[in-house]
């Protein structure tokens, strides 16, 4: 069968690509678009390691079709920063040593910044509900909470820890 | 060797990880990351029999689908034969390591692969699996460890007899091992004891779970050099043994250590690189394998389940007289389950003068199990832990005060074989009594465990470069791939001996042709042995940059000083030139003796052992029998932490997958000998939301083997969890609980058997 043309918005780029129609988001942005950032763990929406948002809702890529992009606003870990400045989830990530191996990070960095545009004050009971989509068999979830919550209070503006 | 514990000013803090910000970009290539021009796909097709014959494999229909390139078989790998060699954390014969990777004649597991091929894209290549015709003739099967040990079980290979077994068997058996370790005389220990309890435990096979499935990316090309591109615990590894397996020397192949997305001891063995060498060789294309997670799950490696008995004989007063073990480990399909060290660390701990501990190593139609952080010592501490409970409830001891009066000290002489030194387990022990966990009572309706642990540590084969660059910047190399921020680590012992600040130092691993041979990550030894590497080159190093000093002020070199990262003129010619820093002297290197760097290759000895003590409050759903872990605290003796977050992330990641074994995670089969559970949402690894924070305290025995004094952290915290929350929930809930893991069901069943 030929493939699909679609035309979608990512990280702020207009982009156009080719794919099949069976071809998952993941799969596209993959091989495809060539944004490797989002990762496979799983490919059953059970890790949360492919974590993208799509019109600002946090979807996991391995569960979406390529074609589902089309005319949509598609952010990946990729474009959670302002070229180099950091989003504070990802600075808080670096600061609390939130990471060990890093893969599941990117899941995370987007999942959590999903959760701050969402509520931006947390307790840490929402946030690890928020979180429990995505899977990191390091760090235990201690650091990646914190820096999660130590993000939140930053970006409310709260200096104190 | 002495350590340096004082005027420390990198070592001890916490600075950012040099490789952090690629990894919270996306921007960190791992294995599956690379993708180069005219690349194919691999993929495998694998076996749906717990036990078959393979009697034939028509690869024809499949080699003449459009898109396919290459398709192999075991029949174009050499027939290699056994050949045992103790590589990186346990014994390995290459011959099963072959047959692993690509099943010849039987298949062993469900999982097991058979076939491979290679095609133009994903699709075309899952398509050509389904056109592999294979013929089996289906064997009777065995799961269950005990199971394989009876009498008339179906025997996995012919050519097997127990080993250490006496009188010498005659007939083929699953049972590949026995060992067996004595210290005084047990049973007339046991005469002497005035209380004796005794248990009988099982745990189930785990997963690592690492998130990132096995990938690689391998290229042959026509004058037979191959390049790999692969995630791993060790790029050296994936080169010797491809080497081995397919009979290539190993200056032809080079690996490039990609990030790894964890390995936890899964990432020690190799599953894919062969095959997709021998792809890329018959197809003259590079050929990428990546395994999905239901691969990960059937094909590779889980450590072993197991049955345990345990005797422990005191007196009245809590001294431990004698202890006993018998310890029946699955080892998958081919020998190798982590026994060893499941019979030496229970009773490690302890100062008990009449040991005898009795092990198998036992072969199933299972995945053959790989390392699994401290292999072996969280399911015989399991045990020990959960029986040194019930003794201590039988003698109405406090749980801490049992291990108080029993804990190895330095001089102890282990029933293994070696004798304690350097340890830090009393200082642990105080640590936990003095810790506002242990001293807070327990919240009504809560319950508190207590459970300790052991790991021996590692050290081996490492090397590493310190390099002054032309600005006076420094690169350091090692070999040694970073799971958890071992970059940072090594880069600030390296700050530290040469006084510079860490931001001018920055670390790399460097691919099998660009440093010295280095051992896996493993076993908790990088920091400890490539950062003795790291550390002796940067020394190298800094004795050089005095040497070069004194040639630019022409004055002796035992007359120049080193301090914060400055050559002064020292003793009689004190003052008499300004200092020069590494810029100022890397700007003469050209004049001095060319470019400034060192390489230091080690054995490094003397990995201190580690010790842990683990405190976890549980609640206890009776309705659902759900538990709830309330509150975790983990101390641990980790000699010197170089980089202390790091250090508390390896506690706190090592009892959480501690809490899933406990709780949740199993491998479910059917009755035909299949994993009914193979994925994320059926093997239920701990979430966000299932464990609470984990309190990691840090107690510093130094290790004086090691230039800071540091011991291996990574493996002791995987330890105590199971033990820790059977005796919370057993103090909660009011039932025993001796088999893992003890999931709703369990519970549930257990609390009405109690009434």
């Amino acid at each position: 069968m030929a493939k699909q043309y679609v035309l979608t918005t990512i990280n702020g780029e207009t982009t156009e690509f080719l794919c099949e129609t069976q071809q998952t988001m993941l799969d596209v942005l993959r091989d495809v678009v060539g944004l490797t950032g989002s990762k496979e763990g799983c490919a059953s929406g059970d890790c949360g390691a492919c974590s993208i948002l799509v019109d600002g809702r946090l979807v996991c890529s391995c569960l979406m079709l390529g074609v589902e992009a089309e005319g949509k606003t598609i952010t990946t870990v990729e474009g959670i920063a302002e070229g180099e400045k950091l989003h504070p989830v990802q600075q808080k990530f670096l600061e609390h040593a939130a990471l060990q191996c890093g893969f599941c990070t990117p899941g995370f960095i987007v999942a959590a910044k999903a959760l701050l545009d969402e509520n931006p004050n947390p307790t840490e009971t929402e946030a690890r509900y928020w979180l429990a989509g995505n899977l990191c068999r390091c760090t235990g979830y201690d650091k990646i909470i914190r820096a999660v919550m130590d993000a939140a209070a930053e970006m409310r503006g709260e200096t104190a820890r | 060797m002495n350590y340096i514990d004082s005027g420390l000013k990198v070592v001890g803090t916490r600075p950012i990880r040099p490789d952090g910000v690629d990894k919270v970009t996306g921007r960190a290539v791992f294995a599956a990351d690379t993708r180069v021009a005219g690349m194919l796909w691999g993929k495998i097709l694998r076996s749906p029999h717990a036990h078959a014959r393979i009697v034939k494999i028509d690869t024809s229909k499949a080699e003449a689908l459009p898109g396919v390139k290459s398709v192999c078989t075991a029949a174009d790998f050499p027939d290699i034969p056994s050949e045992e060699a103790f590589v990186g954390e346990g014994p390995m014969n290459f011959r099963d390591l072959s047959l692993n990777i690509m099943a010849r004649g039987k298949a062993l597991y469900e999982g097991h692969a058979v076939a491979a091929v290679a095609a133009t894209t994903p699709a075309i290549a899952g398509e050509a699996l389904g056109l592999i015709d294979v013929q089996y003739e289906v064997l009777p099967f065995v799961i269950d460890v005990e199971d394989a040990m009876k009498d008339g079980a179906p025997i996995l290979h012919d050519d097997m007899f127990t080993q250490g077994a006496d009188p010498k068997p005659t007939k083929p058996s699953n049972i590949a091992k026995v060992v067996k370790f004595k210290k005084g005389d047990a049973n007339a220990g046991f005469k002497d004891a005035e209380v004796i309890v005794e248990g009988r435990y099982t745990t189930k096979p785990v997963h690592q779970g690492y998130i990132e499935p096995h990938a690689c990316l391998a290229s042959y090309n026509a004058d037979g050099q191959v390049n790999i591109h692969a995630s791993s615990q060790g790029h050296f590894m994936i080169r010797a043994y491809t080497a081995k397996l397919l009979g290539i020397d190993m200056a032809s192949i080079r690996v490039n250590p990609a990030e790894i997305g964890g390995g936890f001891g899964g990432k020690t063995l190799i599953y894919l690189e062969p095959v997709a060498v021998v792809l890329s060789r018959k197809a003259g294309k590079p050929v990428k394998i990546q395994m999905t997670r239901e691969e990960v799950f059937r094909g590779s490696g889980p450590t072993s389940g197991a049955a345990i008995e345990v005797k422990i004989g005191a007196k009245k007063d809590g001294t431990i007289v004698a202890a006993q073990q018998v310890l029946k480990f699955q080892a998958g399909a081919f020998p190798g389950s982590p026994i060893g060290p499941g019979c030496m660390c229970g009773f490690a701990l302890y100062d008990i003068p009449n040991v005898d501990v009795l092990g198998y190593d036992v072969v199933s139609n299972r995945p053959k199990v790989a390392a699994y952080r401290a292999p072996g010592a969280p399911i015989t501490s399991f045990a020990v832990e959960s029986l040194l409970d019930e003794l201590a409830d039988k003698l109405g001891i406090d749980p801490l005060a049992l291990r108080e009066k029993n804990a190895a000290k330095n001089d102890t002489k282990t029933h293994y074989g070696p004798t304690h030194q350097n340890i830090g387990f009393e200082a642990v022990l105080a640590a936990t009594r003095s810790h506002p966990h242990w001293k807070t009572p327990v919240k009504p309706g809560q319950g508190r465990g207590l459970a300790c642990g052991f790991w021996f540590n590692i050290g081996g084969e490492s090397t590493a470069t310190v390099h002054v660059n032309e600005d006076g910047s420094v690169t350091v190399a090692t070999g040694s791939p970073d799971i958890g921020g071992s970059r940072a680590s090594m880069g600030m012992m390296v700050a530290e001996v040469l006084g510079v600040d860490i931001s001018r130092v920055r670390t790399t691993v460097a691919d099998t042709a660009s440093i010295g041979f280095t051992h896996l990550t493993g076993g908790s030894r990088v920091t400890f042995a490539t950062g003795m590497a790291a550390t002796q080159a940067a020394e190298k190093v800094r004795d050089d940059l005095k040497k070069r000093a004194a040639q630019i002020w022409e004055i002796p070199v035992d007359a120049v000083e080193w301090k914060d990262g400055k050559a002064y003129p020292a003793g009689s010619n004190a003052g008499a030139f300004e200092p020069l820093d590494l810029e100022a002297i890397a700007l003469k290197a050209a004049r001095t003796g060319g470019p400034i760097n060192a390489e230091v290759s080690v054995n490094a000895q003397g990995a201190g052992a580690g010790f842990g003590a683990h405190i976890c409050d549980v609640s206890v759903d009776k309705e659902t029998g759900h538990v709830t872990i309330e509150r975790y605290t983990a101390v641990q003796d980790v000699g010197k932490a170089i980089h202390p977050s790091y250090v508390e992330g390896q506690i706190q990641g090592g009892a959480a997958q501690g809490i899933g074994w406990a709780l949740n995670e199993e491998y479910i089969y059917n009755d035909k000998g299949q994993l009914e559970n193979p994925g994320f949402l059926d093997y239920r690894c701990p979430v966000a939301s299932d464990v609470p924070m984990i309190e990691a305290v840090l107690v510093e025995v130094p290790n004086p083997r090691h230039p800071f004094g540091v011991r291996g952290v990574g493996e002791v915290p995987i330890v105590p969890p199971m033990a820790a929350i059977a005796n919370a929930i057993r103090d909660a809930a009011g039932v025993r609980m001796p088999d893992l893991p003890m999931s709703p069901p369990r519970l549930r069943a257990a609390l009405d058997q109690a009434g």
